[in-house]
């Protein structure tokens, strides 16, 4: 293999990429080793087991994650804003549709959430840590090296180009030569290990770790949704998981499994990937919406209406999120009564998603609202979700569906649908819950600004999509003609998506904004709230959340303990010393060597993917002999951290 | 986390630390993923295994000798790793691990029938490249095999650590997993005996 194999080369933007990730890469090395930040570094953060921290690396991954596919989706725009521009290639512009899509579902969208979940599930539900803290510290760090791989695809070896569905025969080695796919199914892969894991991780600790009176119908909603998306995670993700390993052996190995000779069957790949694409549409929109709920039920100073009502019908959301995956491609064959069929199951989600919609105007009904930050994101939602909703149930409409298909009025859609109810969810978490990660609140009125000059961008940018998909605009395409007439609309979508991109760097300012000026939280209970995270006395929990675990009589017990001046004062006898997990660098090492088994397959190199594969097994191994017990925390060290006076 | 606790003495070893406790449940839950692994993995088989192109037919290669050696062995080791686990509730460490010996060297000997059976077929001209119905075959039944070959490599990490450690609410948490694990590779080589060769030979013999 040359260097210009291995190195992409012959565009200016991808020089100018290499040379900032060199830049970036040097100067993150140059201030760890002047402010002798590595033993910081390797203590606090790489080899952490607390699910606070994890969270938030998680977070800031996503965070970074959303820029990378931020900057993916305005060279789209740009490429898209007049006719037949020359500013990408096609090849290129297919690169870039493909990370697009995959990172920002795969690498940004669910890792916010299991982030935000991390961080505020354990709190939720009385607990001192999940169930597996050590296993929790090996879904960060898988999921952190798959995106690492897949992101390190657009200078080494050149990115996917055949979508994010990776659609068979397009995705072949005839078609698609070279490693860009395979980093797209090693890198997946190797994030959804993670995923599995932390299905298992939550889905325990929600079921065992709760605080003594909490029972199920008792959980805050945002817990209960997490719970219905850890069940979603472990029947879903191993479908993808088998489904990237036979196409991985196609690819690396001469298997048929989905090749038109040796008499494979490319539909059998859409109908593996949408088995797990649909459910993962549900894993990205529940844990939205039970934000939504913690968020409205605190600003409308209000008992969440229709609590059981949310519940159930966010289960028969989770059952039927596996019996609609054919509506993905009504037009590739399947025949009218298998169409009418997903048709129908199809529009029946609508039923519950409506419950839901209405358990929150009901909540809001008589409340006394508060209009902070999160709270705008959250009635954004509604508005728009339902726009994004409506056009859903005429895309569910297989006869109809004939007309849209592949047009820019399902890529609206799911725009609507993806951006207002998770990226809206995860700004309004994020502002939400981060007086609890880092002790003070974001600024207010930037906040705002961010909230209008992104919705209004959102809606700038995909609204004209609507019309442009009915005109018959495909979607994929890297230009179209002056003829066509589809200039304009196309000009107004990518100014919208420019304000989304300048609203993102607001939030990012008033990030830099807060961490100097914003005043710091002296209680937990930043915004007045109602469930047990906001109990913790400090402004931020302490490693092991709870001092002392609460007891729970009901629905919204803190804050009825707090209506009712009933709020107990921690007392030092009470305290008991605190056992706790230690630190490991295990999992790090470990998701290491996947990145070199990764990156061995993604080349076709096996003596490398055997050294990572060894590797791999190797820490298992040793893992599996080293008998830590952990430790305790003194009482001392308690009363000391919680600054009990005796 | 664990605390000193009170126990019911007929509460098993296992169960008798917090952490054994919820290893135990996670590892159930792991084994619903497993079994959603599987299932796409049979329905992929299913689909594709008349698709068999210029290559032979499935059944045509399938041998019932080989067939009975690979399930008797399988299912056996099964049956003596309940055994083992039996004896580890009676404390019996000497028992537990002459049992699961037994049932490692059940399972070498189920890989070496099934090595050879794969090694076989690719001789007839039956490879992973050969059609569509053979990779399904290879890579269902592979994935098996390699589920067993990682199960005889963990059953032989958690043997030494109970021969160092002795039978302790650790200890006893992973051995019970192990076996939780070997049962499962058993149901599963249950359906890969109805689904693929019985089915393969009934479709083939008429």
């Amino acid at each position: 293999m040359k260097w210009d194999e291995f190195f992409v080369t012959g565009d200016p933007m991808i020089y100018g990429a290499d040379v900032s990730i060199v830049l970036t890469m040097v100067g993150i090395l140059f201030y760890l080793t002047k402010y002798k930040k590595w033993k910081w570094l390797w203590d606090e953060w790489l080899t952490t087991v607390d699910h606070k921290k994890l969270g938030i690396m998680y977070i800031v991954s996503a965070v970074l994650m959303l820029f990378r596919g931020g900057v993916d989706a305005l060279l789209m725009r740009t490429q898209l804003a007049v006719p037949e521009a020359k500013f990408l290639d096609s090849q290129h512009y297919n690169e870039i549709f493909t990370t697009h899509g995959t990172i920002m579902i795969i690498f940004m969208a669910m890792p916010f959430l299991i982030g935000l979940i991390n961080v505020v599930v354990p709190l939720q539900i009385g607990a001192r840590d999940v169930a597996y803290p050590y296993l929790n510290a090996v879904s960060f760090w898988t999921f952190f090296i798959g995106a690492m791989l897949f992101n390190i695809s657009f200078v080494i070896g050149g990115s996917p180009s055949a979508g994010w569905t990776s659609y068979m025969p397009l995705a072949s080695n005839e078609l698609s030569p070279g490693p860009g796919q395979n980093y797209y199914l090693l890198g997946l892969q190797i994030a959804g290990i993670g995923t599995l894991l932390t299905g298992i991780n939550f889905l325990v600790t929600i079921l065992k770790m709760r605080a003594p009176g909490m029972t199920l119908f008792r959980m805050p909603m945002f817990t209960w949704s997490s719970l219905v998306t850890m069940v979603i995670i472990i029947f879903a993700f191993p479908i993808l998981t088998v489904a990237l390993a036979l196409m991985t052996f196609d690819r690396l190995f001469g298997s048929h499994f989905f090749t038109l000779q040796g008499a494979g069957m490319d539909m059998l790949w859409a109908n593996l990937f949408w088995l797990w694409g649909h459910p993962e549409v549900y894993i990205v929109i529940l844990p939205a919406f039970g934000m939504f709920s913690e968020i409205i039920s605190t600003f409308s100073r209000k008992t969440l209406f229709g609590y059981k009502a949310m519940i159930w019908s966010m289960l028969l959301i989770a059952g039927y999120s596996f019996l609609v995956w054919v509506h993905h491609f009504f037009t590739m064959g399947s025949g009218a009564l298998v169409n009418s069929v997903f048709s129908i199951t199809t529009m029946a989600i609508g039923i519950p998603t409506g419950v839901k919609i209405f358990n929150w105007l009901f909540t809001m009904y008589r409340g006394k609202i508060q209009f902070t930050t999160p709270m705008l994101w959250s009635l954004g939602f509604i508005v728009n979700f339902v726009i994004g909703g409506v056009t859903g149930v005429m895309l569910a409409m297989a006869a109809a569906d004939y007309q849209y298909h592949n047009t820019y009025f399902l890529v609206s859609h799911f725009h609507y649908v993806l951006i207002a109810g998770t990226v809206f969810a995860c700004f309004a978490g994020l502002i939400y819950w981060y007086p609890k990660m880092f002790g003070y609140k974001l600024n207010e009125r930037i906040g705002k600004w961010v909230f209008w000059v992104f919705t209004i961008g959102f809606n700038v940018c995909f609204f004209p999509q609507y019309f442009l998909g009915l005109d018959g605009m495909p979607r994929r395409v890297y230009t179209y003609s002056e003829e066509s007439g589809w200039g304009p609309l196309n000009m107004v979508s990518t100014i919208g998506g420019f304000m989304m991109g300048i609203a993102f760097l607001i939030l990012v300012y008033n990030m830099y904004y807060s961490f100097r000026y914003a005043k710091r939280e002296t209680t937990g209970d930043a915004w007045d709230g109602r469930t047990l995270e906001w109990s913790t006395p400090t402004a931020m929990p302490p490693f092991y959340n709870f001092a002392k675990i609460p007891e729970v009589t009901g629905l919204d017990h803190f804050w009825r303990q707090k209506q009712a001046g009933k709020v107990e004062k921690l007392k030092a006898e009470d305290i008991k010393p605190i056992h706790m997990p230690s630190n490991s660098g295990v999992p790090f090492i470990m998701a290491s060597f996947f990145f070199v088994a990764g990156f061995g397959m993604v080349f076709d190199w096996m003596w490398m993917a055997i050294a990572g594969i060894i590797g791999v097994f190797a820490t298992l191994f040793y893992r599996s002999f080293e008998y830590d017990d952990g430790y305790y925390v003194s009482v001392e060290e308690v009363i000391e951290t919680e600054k009990i006076s005796k | 986390m664990a605390h000193a606790e009170t126990h019911d003495p007929n509460t098993p070893l296992e169960y008798r630390s917090e952490t054994g406790r919820l290893n135990i449940l996670g590892f159930w839950i792991f084994l619903g993923a497993e079994i959603a692994l599987f299932a796409t993995l049979f329905a992929t088989y299913m689909v594709l295994s008349h698709r068999i192109a210029d290559g032979p037919a499935l059944g045509e290669l399938f041998e019932v000798k080989s067939l009975l050696i690979q399930t008797f062995l399988l299912l056996t080791s099964s049956f003596t790793c309940g055994l083992a686990v039996h004896e580890m509730r009676r404390h019996n460490v000497k028992g537990l691990i002459t049992w699961m010996a037994i049932t490692l060297g059940l399972g070498l000997g189920f890989l070496y029938f099934e090595i050879q059976e794969f090694l076989h077929f690719i001789h007839e001209g039956a490879n992973i490249g050969t059609s569509a119905a053979w990779s399904g075959f290879f890579v269902l039944v592979g994935t098996h095999g390699a589920h067993v070959t990682f199960g005889i490599f963990w059953v032989t990490m958690v043997l030494i650590q109970v021969a160092k450690r002795g039978l302790t609410p650790a200890t006893s948490a992973k051995v019970f997993i192990t076996s939780l694990y070997w049962h499962f590779l058993d149901v599963v080589w249950i359906f890969i005996f109805t689904a693929v060769y019985l089915m393969g030979m009934v479709t083939h013999n008429g």
